[in-house]
This record gives C-alpha cells, structure tokens and sequence, in this order.
C-alpha cells in the first residue's frame, strides 16, 4: 500500500483486499452498536456529575448537534468508500482517492471508529502501544488490528494536511 | 528606596462600604479541562487544540503533553457560556473534554 498527496487530494494505492476490505468497515465500526461503553465514549460528559442540570441541558441541546456532525462525517466518508467497490477484479489491489476537502470528515469517522471499537473491546493502553501484536486470532485481534490501521491512516492525512499537500 | 518619613499619616483611612454584588457578578470563572485518552493521538490532539484555541504549535504540544504526562490540561478559564463552546467545540473532535468550576 502506498500514499501519495498529489493534486489537491489524498491517494492510496496498492491496497490489497484485505485493507481495502477493513476500510469498507469504516462507517459501520463508526456505530455504538448499543453497546453502552462506546456509547458513553462518542458521547462523554460536558461535567461533573455534580453538574446535573448543565449535563441534561447538553444532552437535550448539543448531544443531538454532535450525533448530526459525526453522521455527516461517517456519510462523506462512506461516499469516498465507494471507489473500493468499482473494482472489477475483487482480488486486485485497488486504489482511493480522498479529496482534500474530506479530509477533516475523514479525521473524524477514523477516530469515530477508533474509539468506538476501543471502548467495545476495553482495550488496555498496553494492548493499544502493542503495534506488533500478530497473529490475528480473534474477532478483538482483528479489532486492535482496526484501531491501529485506522490510526496510522489518520497519522498519514495529518501529516499530508500539515504539508499542505492535502 | 525607603520614604524618608512615614507616609501614613498623609493617606486618610478608607471608608469601607458594604457593597452587594449580584449571583452573576460572584458567579467564578469556568475552566476547559481536557482529559488523557490513550486512543487519540497525539499529533490529532495537537492540532484539535491548534484549530479550536488557535495555539501555535508549540504551545498546542505543550498542552498535549500535560494531558499526556499528568492526565488534564486546563487549557482555558472564563465565563461559562464560552466555555461551553469550547468544550463542545472538543466533544466535536472527540476529545475527552470538560467545563469546570475554577476553585
């Protein structure tokens, strides 16, 4: 897999099915799933507890601003996503192309993701600083194996944004 | 330098009044607190704080690191609706962010 900022836009090339796979993922990994944890991640207290009145004004008014912020980015990014299903060979390498305008969406929707699977998962900072960690043997393996990917994803398009590449 | 003679005497004694003041006037300053999450990363919460304080960069490291090292940051104090903003601003970004009282 390679990465390239050229002509105004992100680029990802050679990226082999199962990466591209894991980036279809993306939107869907964005979603709590109900599960409470990643739930209270994505959506964490403005306060203390103590501050229950500015805590329930915030679930009522701002909570409901953020759900909509995080779904256009999870929207945008599924968008772009649809380059990966063009493939006519679906064992072939592919290539993305993320405009620079998306980058911020998708900042967002990877850390969206990144969160929400941690906190499904309760994975400890150790298992977090582990990027050498293999093989992958479980569902949470293939999860960890997300969270990185997906950050070194984002560490990729901050470093093309701060270029100004991207 | 020391005054050469007292200078008391020449200053009369201030006339303290009672004064009210209003819940609002008493009401202290809020802080916006960040906290450490070991999922964000650094160079991401870096430049959140660039974007949403308009820190330069170094100070927006100085800021992560403190989150990083001691598990907060306060990285702003004011009036509570500003505050609000800010730490909405944060919760947009995903980071673990918080209005508080400052004591």
């Amino acid at each position: 897999m390679d990465f390239n900022g050229r002509n105004g836009a992100l680029e990802i090339t050679e990226i082999d099915p199962f990466l591209a796979e894991l980036l279809r993922q993306i939107p869907a990994s964005t979603n709590p799933e109900s599960v409470p944890a990643a739930e209270g991640r994505l959506f964490s207290a403005p306060a203390g507890p103590a501050e229950t009145e500015l805590c329930a004004e915030w679930k009522v008014y701002v909570e409901p601003e953020l759900r909509r912020l995080f779904q256009g980015s999870t929207e945008t990014v599924a968008s772009d996503l649809q380059q990966l299903g063009d493939n006519e060979k679906p064992f072939d390498n592919c290539t993305l192309r993320i405009p620079r305008e998306h980058s911020d969406a998708w900042l967002n929707a990877l850390n969206q993701a990144r969160l929400a699977l941690a906190a499904k998962y309760d994975f400890t900072e150790a298992e977090l600083c582990d990027h050498y960690r293999s093989p992958i043997g479980s569902r949470r393996d293939l999860s960890l194996f997300q969270v990185n990917f997906y950050g070194f994803l984002q560490e990729f398009i901050l470093r093309e944004m701060e270029c100004g590449d991207v | 330098m020391y005054p050469s003679q007292p200078i008391a005497s020449a200053v009369e004694s201030p006339t303290i009044t009672e004064e009210t003041k209003s819940k609002d006037a008493l009401d202290l300053p809020w802080q916006v607190v960040v906290h450490n999450d070991p999922v964000n990363l650094m160079t991401y919460v870096t430049m959140v704080f660039q974007k949403v304080f308009g820190h330069p960069k170094e100070k927006a490291e100085m800021h992560m690191l403190e989150v990083h090292r001691n598990g907060r940051s306060i990285l702003w104090s004011g009036a509570r609706e500003r505050a609000e903003l800010f730490v909405q601003q944060l919760h947009g970004y995903l980071l673990l962010a918080t209005i508080e009282r400052v004591n």
